[in-house]
């Protein structure tokens, strides 16, 4: 059985449909990248599939043992973070947050996996320094740590490496890799076509219709499938 | 000086004012935190313009314990701004204003149409600056101040994990199950709490600077949000307490004292945050 099937969804605000039809799957262990035009719907993809808004139609369940509030979320960067006076301690407990429940203070238990989540993403020397003071990478090592705090078995990445230099986007697509080969499912939305090609074992395309057509072109398949059929379109 | 000051302290009314004046100093620095960084400054201006506006319309039914309904209408009030905040067809900054401005202008209105008071303009000037009403507070509401203060500090406490949360990352927090929106009213009401309380102590006008400057101070110096919420509480209380002793030394008017305190310490933080970068 899949983790997260999506069946028949129908995206978009109001009467405004973005996207219409959306079938796919996602098995654990998989590594998805979900690619597209700016405007084509993924981040609204994303959102609904954390539940933060409602699809027009469709259904999205989760099976394979995986409940709807295990899957985290790696979100873009907010204006108000940019300047948050906040330790990088702080912001990886925080996503202990929902381990909590009604309990108003975080355990022991929740203190050691915020250490070991730090530690996995190699910023525990960090631990005390000022979020808004370090780089990109570092800024984003932070988030996925807090993400790794909140549940552990399949991750939504929203543009991860948005902004980072080429170096520290390699070091983040090969952090995902390693969190995958981990056994996290991962999702992951991108600009980059290519590192899509390169990391991703599925990839789901949503293009905008061709010739103004109002409908989207979905894709959905295997990175190999992916490759033979748009390889000569792009 | 200091027989001036012991004079003073065995009058119950300033004893009083000092209690009172720390524990609102103290709550109205907490939330300050989270309204700068959620970009909310101004909900805090709006909202005393509607206590305003309750005062004066319990004035004008000659209701004693106004409180009892200025509290009510203003959490109300604090509820429907944080809502109006996203997907409205009039912008979260644009609604603050609007209702700031009406409810003054209604106050003020109704203030001078049925006021039965002599003095009608000594009144609204110490509902708008606060000049004597922290100095001729009863026991009852001496009282009524300090649990609601405790109230607020307690629930500060209980709630800061989530509050941090939420403040941090709204959509982060509720993708993995928080119940952002929840939290989000519970600051809501601890602000219209700390608004009506402040008005006691620094009037209407003043409360945003009370609410704001200590943690924008704070934010200039201190890295953690930790470190940020106890460095903006101790220079409330600070500033508040040598306010006061200020304005009954010098016979100045209690708020403006107390923010020309409050803008003295953002301007000294300003400078040290400069020197230590």
């Amino acid at each position: 059985m899949s983790q997260l099937i999506c069946k028949n969804l129908t995206l978009g605000y109001g009467t405004k449909i973005i996207i219409e039809n959306l079938n796919f799957e996602v098995n654990k262990g998989d590594y998805l990248c979900i690619v597209g035009e700016n405007g084509s719907g993924k981040t609204t993809l994303i959102k609904t599939i954390l539940h933060l808004l409602k699809p027009l139609a469709g259904t999205i369940t989760t099976g394979d043992g995986l409940l709807v509030d295990e899957i985290s979320y790696l979100p873009q960067q907010t204006d108000v973070q940019r300047d948050f006076p906040a330790s990088v301690r702080e912001i990886v407990l925080s996503g202990c947050q929902s381990r909590c429940g009604k309990r108003p203070f975080y355990n022991k238990e929740e203190k050691q996996l915020a250490v070991a989540a730090m530690e996995k993403l190699g910023i525990r020397h960090l631990a005390k320094k000022c979020y808004r003071e370090l780089s990109g990478g570092q800024q984003q090592r932070t988030l996925l740590a807090r993400a790794l705090c909140a549940a552990q078995k399949m991750l939504l990445l929203d543009e991860p490496v948005t902004g980072l230099d080429p170096a520290a986007t390699e070091e983040m697509y090969s952090l995902i890799q390693q969190l995958n080969k981990d056994g996290i499912t991962i999702i992951m939305i991108s600009h980059d076509t290519e590192a899509a090609l390169k990391y991703a074992s599925h990839v789901l395309h949503i293009g905008n219709g061709a010739n103004g057509s109002n409908s989207s072109k979905i894709f959905f398949g295997d990175v190999k499938e992916y490759d033979r059929n748009f390889n000569t379109v792009l | 000086m200091i027989e001036t000051l012991t004079q003073y302290f065995s009058f119950a009314f300033v004893r009083y004012a000092f209690i009172v004046g720390v524990l609102i100093s103290l709550c109205s620095s907490l939330l300050g935190v989270t309204l700068v960084l959620k970009r909310f400054s101004f909900i805090g201006d709006g909202l005393s313009h509607v206590a305003f506006g309750a005062i004066c319309i319990a004035s004008v039914l000659n209701v004693t314990q106004n409180m009892y309904l200025v509290l009510p209408i203003t959490i109300i009030s604090a509820i429907l701004l944080l809502r109006t905040g996203k997907n409205t067809k009039i912008q979260g900054d644009a609604a603050v204003a609007m209702i700031s401005v009406a409810s003054l202008a209604i106050g003020y209105l109704l203030m001078n149409i049925f006021s039965t008071s002599s003095n009608l303009s000594g009144d609204v000037c110490s509902t708008l600056f606060g000049s004597t009403s922290i100095l001729t507070l009863t026991q009852g509401e001496v009282w009524l101040c300090a649990g609601l203060s405790i109230a607020v500090i307690i629930a500060y406490i209980i709630f800061y994990n989530k509050i941090f949360a939420v403040t941090f990352d709204e959509n982060f927090a509720t993708a993995v199950g928080t119940h952002a929106q929840a939290y989000n009213l519970v600051i809501a009401i601890i602000i219209a709490v700390i608004i009506v309380l402040a008005m006691n102590l620094v009037g209407s006008l003043l409360i945003s600077a009370l609410v704001i400057f200590p943690a924008l101070s704070a934010m200039r110096v201190f890295k953690s949000f930790r470190s940020v919420t106890v460095c903006s509480a101790v220079v409330s209380v600070v500033c508040s307490v040598s306010g006061l002793l200020i304005s009954i030394l010098a016979g100045t008017p209690v708020g403006s004292t107390i923010v020309a305190a409050d803008l003295a310490a953002f301007l000294i933080f300003t400078i040290v945050g400069v020197l230590i970068k």
